[in-house]
């Protein structure tokens, strides 16, 4: 099975690199890079202010904290041990302190809880899609629906084992199919599991949503760039857990038009589902 | 403000020896009624399974040293002859689901409820022994067959042809039922929880009888030193939060054996459900680890800083309202399960919440050892060590209490380093600032305070060297539970893993000091730490003898002074 779906997933592939040739500068690599400590690149507004929020708010205060309390320790240490200070004090009590550092971190949370409440509003409240996928796990590997007006076809994404992989794909986190999507589009993708517990993670769009037996989850996102972005399941599944990668490619409308043509065409063969009426669990 | 304790007449008396007949050998122990003597078990118990616990994750870091599946077709082959990718794959997983459920229910709990809690909890009340011995007993040794069974998990059928169960501590259907794993491995897990939970509800009730009943006269509740309380807030968690896991854990069962359909969609039944159980109880149990360790931490701190603690009423009444709030956050665990955003709202307000007493605690800690003389012996550099990671550790919990934040970061190794910050260095550091703040009292025996030393600094050093940068590895997606991932995760990786070697060294050098303790025989004396040592055990002998406090000490002082300066908690006298 696995292997039969590579074969096809390397001719695709072929088709695709003729359809989907990178412009010059305007693809974005939406993966991981050797070394590297920060989010991955962001690729829409969510995630956007998601990494500003941690980075430009959240960050700091973590830091601050953490500094302010190893520099107490090392203050502490230096002044009150026992040569420096042999005869200790025997003050147990002072309420202003006490109040201030009960007050003090709950006004910081204020701070923190403004913009994150603000942000989880924008992406539980899904907008009108302008596209609706329908996104099914299963032990181990995903399948990607398109609706009745994009052709109405779906297909499985597998694994890419490292000695099929092309030059220039990341081992391990590398699909046979990607789930591809036009750009500046609200979509949304709806994600359920005929098995156990998957999830549906693309960290650069910032979303993550579990795929759970007998629920339709949903989630959104509306790409700001061209480009390939990765992610990974990322609930416990089983065995091969490692090795379900998300392979999202962004295209321009045209670039997407182009490859709905030539995919109607592919996986109208390979794989008669109407999405729609397809069973929305199996369990 | 003076407080006196009379001694005239305590236990260690020549008279009552005679009259009980102390039990030898294999029966002292196997059917010991001694708070001592069982404290002593839990403790043995919690370092073996402590030590198989450290290689199983010295094992899964070997693994993920560098990209590929290189050690565990080996250890597969070893375990059960197998050493295919598959079998590999599956043993990865069974070693990392009982990693967590070794460390969390046969190492901490073990260590600091019935062991230290044992131990100490009757000696710092001035009580002879717990309320219920026999109780005390079951205890202990339904444990021991609870940690069999999950040993028995590892070698039985789990998945088609694979052995042992690999979904995580969490056991989440489908993954637990039989759908993920058919065969019987799951149930032994399950069985084994249930024995794990029952140990500890009968544990819970024998605390919480002996303090609120066995306190010495004069030892009011707002006298009691700050670790008898720890574990009494931690026995109510545990005796609200397990039914409820026995619970889910029951239906569970059901589910697998006798068709019913709890989490089961198809007979109507829903996998969150499940969720929201276990989380109910394992949010708490997640404080259950910790609290413990905040009491340990007060009495070393208070004790090398030779000053009574800082804001102790407040102290107290933060341990309760983190136990409080510990109940009403249980969902900041699901933030991916499609919640609805009114639900999310509240959970991530709930848990911010938790920050406030948890600071207060650190800046307690800080108060306390302010002004202080501070001694810095072995259990000193740990509780020091404790406070910082403890800060590391909640801070970043501070980040994943957005559930906007925690949509990115939520089952990436970010997670991963947070409750090891919070767990294996901040309740371990905890652990072994007791463990070394009262083995003296437990053995009568001093360690090499040099070695203690550097097993601190090496342990220090390695595991914030492993945990630290999976902080990165997660910003870079990387989820938790993988056997294998891409390249541009190698570098990051390898360093955890070096750390891990380097953690793994310090925790040889621990066995090494347990033996040179016994072997050289260092004689302690009934208080080797000097006059910060106030609480009532460091009144009674080193070790102390088979029964303590038949006569209760007579704690006297002001009945309205909240202050401190009461033995007990913090005084010279």
């Amino acid at each position: 099975m696995r292997v039969r779906l590579n074969a096809i997933g390397a001719s695709l592939a072929a088709v695709l690199g003729t359809l989907a040739a990178p412009k010059a500068g305007a693809q974005i690599f939406g993966g991981p890079k050797p070394g590297e400590i920060g989010f991955l690149p962001a690729n829409t507004e969510i995630a956007d202010d998601m990494f500003w929020f941690h980075n430009s708010i959240l960050l700091p205060v973590i830091i601050g904290i953490s500094l302010l309390v190893l520099a107490l320790i090392i203050y502490i240490v230096w002044r009150f041990n026992e040569t420096a200070n042999p005869v200790p004090s025997r003050r147990t009590h002072n309420a202003a302190l006490e109040f201030a550092w009960t007050v003090a971190p709950a006004l910081i949370l204020v701070i923190i809880a403004v913009p994150s409440f603000r942000l989880l509003a924008q992406q539980l409240i899904i907008p009108a899609p302008d596209l609706t996928l329908k996104v099914t796990a299963s032990q181990w590997h995903w399948n990607y629906g398109y609706p009745k007006s994009e052709g109405g076809f779906s297909f499985d994404s597998l694994y890419v084992e490292e000695k099929d992989l092309k030059p220039g794909q990341p081992n391990v986190i590398t699909a046979d199919h990607e789930l591809v999507v036009p750009i500046g589009k609200v979509i949304e993708v709806d994600v359920t599991s005929q098995d156990v517990i998957h999830s549906f993670s693309v960290p650069s769009f910032g979303i993550k949503i579990d795929a759970i037996p007998g629920r339709l989850n949903k989630s959104w996102f509306k790409a700001e760039h061209e480009g390939m972005f990765y992610g990974q399941c990322s609930n416990i599944c089983g065995i091969d857990h490692a090795f379900m990668p998300i392979n999202v490619r962004v295209l321009s409308q045209r670039d997407y038009e182009a490859w709905l043509a030539q995919a109607k065409k592919q996986f109208a063969v390979s794989d008669q589902i109407d999405v729609a009426a397809a069973p929305r669990v199996q369990p | 403000m003076a407080s006196v304790t009379d001694f005239s007449h305590h236990g260690v008396d020549a008279h009552h020896e005679h009259e009980h007949h102390i039990p030898t050998g294999w029966r002292r122990y196997l059917y010991s009624t001694n708070h001592k003597d069982i404290g002593t078990l839990y403790l043995i118990l919690a370092i073996i399974c402590g030590l198989i616990g450290t290689v199983l994750s010295i094992l899964i870091r070997a693994e993920l040293m560098s990209p590929g599946v290189q050690v565990f077709p080996w250890i597969s082959a070893i375990m059960t002859g197998d050493g295919s990718a598959d079998a590999a794959k599956n043993m990865y997983n069974v070693f990392f689901s009982s990693h967590a459920l070794i460390m969390i229910f046969f190492m901490v709990m073990p260590a600091m409820m019935g062991g230290f809690g044992n131990w100490m909890v009757p000696l710092m009340i001035g009580a002879p022994d717990m309320a219920f011995p026999r109780l005390n007993n079951m205890s202990f040794w339904l444990l021991v067959a609870s940690f069999l069974l999950l040993m028995c998990s590892m070698f039985a059928e789990g998945s088609p042809g694979m052995h042992g169960f690999g979904g995580g501590w969490v056991l989440y259907p489908p993954m637990s039922s039989q759908v993920g794993t058919p065969g019987p491995a799951a149930d032994f897990v399950i069985l084994s929880m249930h024995l794990a939970g029952a140990s500890s509800i009968l544990g819970s009730i024998n605390f919480i009888a002996t303090i609120f009943n066995m306190r010495a006269p004069g030892m009011t509740m707002f006298r009691m030193p700050l670790f008898p309380w720890s574990v009494l807030v931690t026995a109510f968690l545990l005796l609200l939060s397990l039914p409820v896991l026995a619970g889910a854990l029951t239906m569970l069962l059901t589910d697998r054996n006798f068709h019913t359909t709890f989490f089961e969609p198809a007979g109507g039944g829903d996998p969150i459900l499940f969720q929201h159980l276990f989380w109910f109880f394992a949010h708490p149990e997640v404080y259950i680890l910790i609290i413990p360790g905040f009491g340990m931490v007060s009495q070393v701190v208070a004790t090398f800083s030779k000053k009574p603690i800082f804001g102790y009423v407040g102290m107290v009444y933060a341990m309760l309202a983190i136990a409080f709030l510990g109940f009403a956050v249980w969902a900041h665990h699901m933030f991916t399960t499609g919640m609805s955003l009114n639900a999310q709202r509240y959970f991530v307000f709930a848990t911010m919440v938790i920050a406030v007493p948890t600071g207060v605690k650190v800046f307690s800690w800080l108060a306390t050892m302010w002004g202080g003389s501070l001694s810095l012996r072995p259990p000193m550099l740990w509780a020091i060590g404790f406070v910082f990671v403890f800060t590391v550790g909640g801070v970043t919990g501070v980040v994943l209490a957005n559930a906007a934040i925690d949509r990115y970061l939520h089952d990436t190794y970010y997670v991963v380093a947070h409750f090891h910050y919070v767990m294996s260095l901040g309740a371990v550091f905890s652990i072994f600032a007791g463990f070394y703040y009262w083995f003296p009292k437990m053995t009568g025996y001093l360690y090499d305070e040099r070695l203690a030393k550097w097993h601190f600094w090496v342990s220090f050093v390695g595991i914030n060297l492993a945990f630290f940068p999976q902080h990165f590895l997660g910003f870079q997606g990387m989820p938790r539970r993988v056997v294998d991932y891409t390249e541009a995760y190698a570098f990051w990786n390898m360093v955890s893993s070096i750390g891990a070697f380097i953690g793994g060294a310090g925790t040889l050098i621990f066995v090494y000091v347990l033996y040179d303790a016994f072997k050289v025989k260092r004689v302690a004396g009934a208080n080797p730490w000097g006059p910060g040592a106030t609480t009532l055990e460091w009144q009674l002998p080193s070790p102390p003898p088979f029964h303590t406090w038949e006569e209760p000490p007579h704690i006297l002082g002001d009945e309205h002074d909240h202050a401190p300066a009461i033995v007990g908690h913090g005084s010279a006298a």
